[in-house]
């Protein structure tokens, strides 16, 4: 068992400006250990822009992110697990070495107990290429596990996963908040996880 | 430490699996060299003469076939996304894909160019200096070709374009790499002081390329 996680995570002002076009200003959020937030909003509402601005893949236009409690001199985006929509599975790879590059890459963490999150066990030397959709997105959500890292950005996690496999989704979220962890999810199904904020983007060009 | 070496192997290991990367290359270097002699005629004197400089060009060329494949692959699958959020900087990344696509790629191609000399008439004296002379200047060759790769990704067929960009990079390493071999065929200088320009432009790009690559690459993920 690790110890639990003690990092928090605050953004002051952040602002997405994509193609010319703002998606989002003042963007305010503080979320302790243990807590959640659910990102919602229409579609082209700026939901992944900010988990990508979140996971320092997009520039900040402007404001800033800390993550107190975490050593001073880590980016915010290295105690970060960022699922997207892409599922980052190589399809010559077997399952198992799929999972056991990203433990190596992102820290060093355990194949083991990553391949049995998701029951992906005992598909562990099958080539990544034949899995189906839904299975390529399991492989995607163990990586979660591959290497404990504080703060989850799921983006649309439970697309194409079946009702089992949400459920599963649902209680590996609230296992890790109990951890101490962070999750930050963008969703359109709804989960069970207690989420402590929620933040609906898009409200000011909705109407 | 552990994290770079991760991802060269799983670098390495994925140019292996998907064969296409060295396959192709090595069967394109063959099939250029191959045709050059019924282009030029059977005057081996001349086919002697040219030998330096056709394996040279040819080999840029096959190391350019899988260049775009140095980013593209993961950029396409969302693997870049992640590997971004790892561990390691930027330029060190670009550096460890590019030193990954040298060994798959570079080294190959350098131990075929012998067997393929011989198709020229190259002298046999002047092979162990062509190889050393090509493991030498190959890795600038990767590297550069890194930044073309980084520099168009996203693009729709981005080989023809990263070829137009990469190959007027590569003229210093032309021009030095095969006056070393010619110097050990014919004379009249010693090979060796083009030899270390040749070690010197390849240092240059270990150094420079990646954070280039590196620029490129935060500007393609926008």
């Amino acid at each position: 068992m690790q110890p639990p996680f003690t990092v928090s995570l605050e953004a002051r002002d952040i602002a997405c400006e994509r193609g010319g076009r703002t998606l989002f200003e003042g963007l305010d959020f503080a979320l302790k250990p243990g807590e959640a937030l659910l990102v919602s909003g229409p579609n082209g509402a700026g939901k992944t822009s900010l988990l990508r601005q979140l996971a320092g893949l997009l520039p900040l236009e402007t404001g800033q992110l800390s993550a107190p409690g975490a050593e001073p001199d880590m980016a915010v985006a290295e105690l970060c697990h960022y699922v997207g929509h892409l599922n980052a599975v190589k399809s010559t790879l077997t399952v198992r070495e799929n999972l056991a590059f990203w433990a190596d890459f992102l820290a060093d963490g355990k194949v083991d107990a990553a391949l049995a999150a998701f029951g992906l066990g005992p598909l562990a030397d099958i080539s990544a290429g034949l899995l189906s959709a839904g299975q390529k997105r399991k492989l995607a959500l163990s990586r979660l596990f591959a290497a404990p890292r504080p703060i989850w950005l799921l983006d649309e996690p439970s697309v194409s996963l079946d009702a089992a496999s949400v459920k599963r989704l649902d209680a590996a979220i609230r296992d890790h908040l109990k951890a101490g962890g962070i999750a930050i999810v963008s969703t359109h199904v709804p989960l069970k996880t207690r989420f402590a904020k929620q933040l609906t983007l898009g409200l000011e060009h909705a109407a | 430490m552990n994290a770079a070496l991760a991802l060269l192997v799983r670098d390495v290991k994925l140019a292996w699996r998907e064969g296409g990367a060295i396959g192709v290359a090595l069967g394109f270097y063959l099939v250029v060299v191959a045709i050059t002699p019924f282009g030029l005629g059977p005057d081996l004197n001349l086919l002697a003469r040219v030998a330096p400089g056709m394996l040279w060009v040819a080999l840029l060329l096959a190391a350019l076939l899988s260049a775009d494949r140095i980013f593209h692959n993961d950029y396409e699958d969302g693997t870049l996304d992640v590997l971004i959020t790892g561990p390691l900087p930027l330029p060190v990344l670009a550096a460890i894909k590019s030193l990954a696509h040298w060994i798959t790629t570079g080294v190959p191609l350098a131990l075929l160019a012998p067997v393929l000399g011989l198709l020229l008439n190259l002298p046999l004296d002047a092979m162990p200096l062509l190889v050393l002379a090509m493991l030498a200047g190959t890795p600038a060759v990767s590297f550069i070709a890194a930044i073309g790769a980084s520099l168009t990704l996203g693009l729709r067929r981005s080989g023809l374009l990263l070829a137009l960009l990469v190959l007027p990079l590569y003229v210093p390493v032309l021009i030095f790499g095969v006056s070393t071999v010619s110097a050990a065929m014919v004379g009249p200088g010693s090979p060796w002081p083009p030899f270390l320009m040749l070690c010197a432009l390849s240092l240059a790009s270990i150094v420079l390329a990646p954070l280039a690559a590196a620029a490129a690459l935060r500007t393609a993920l926008r």
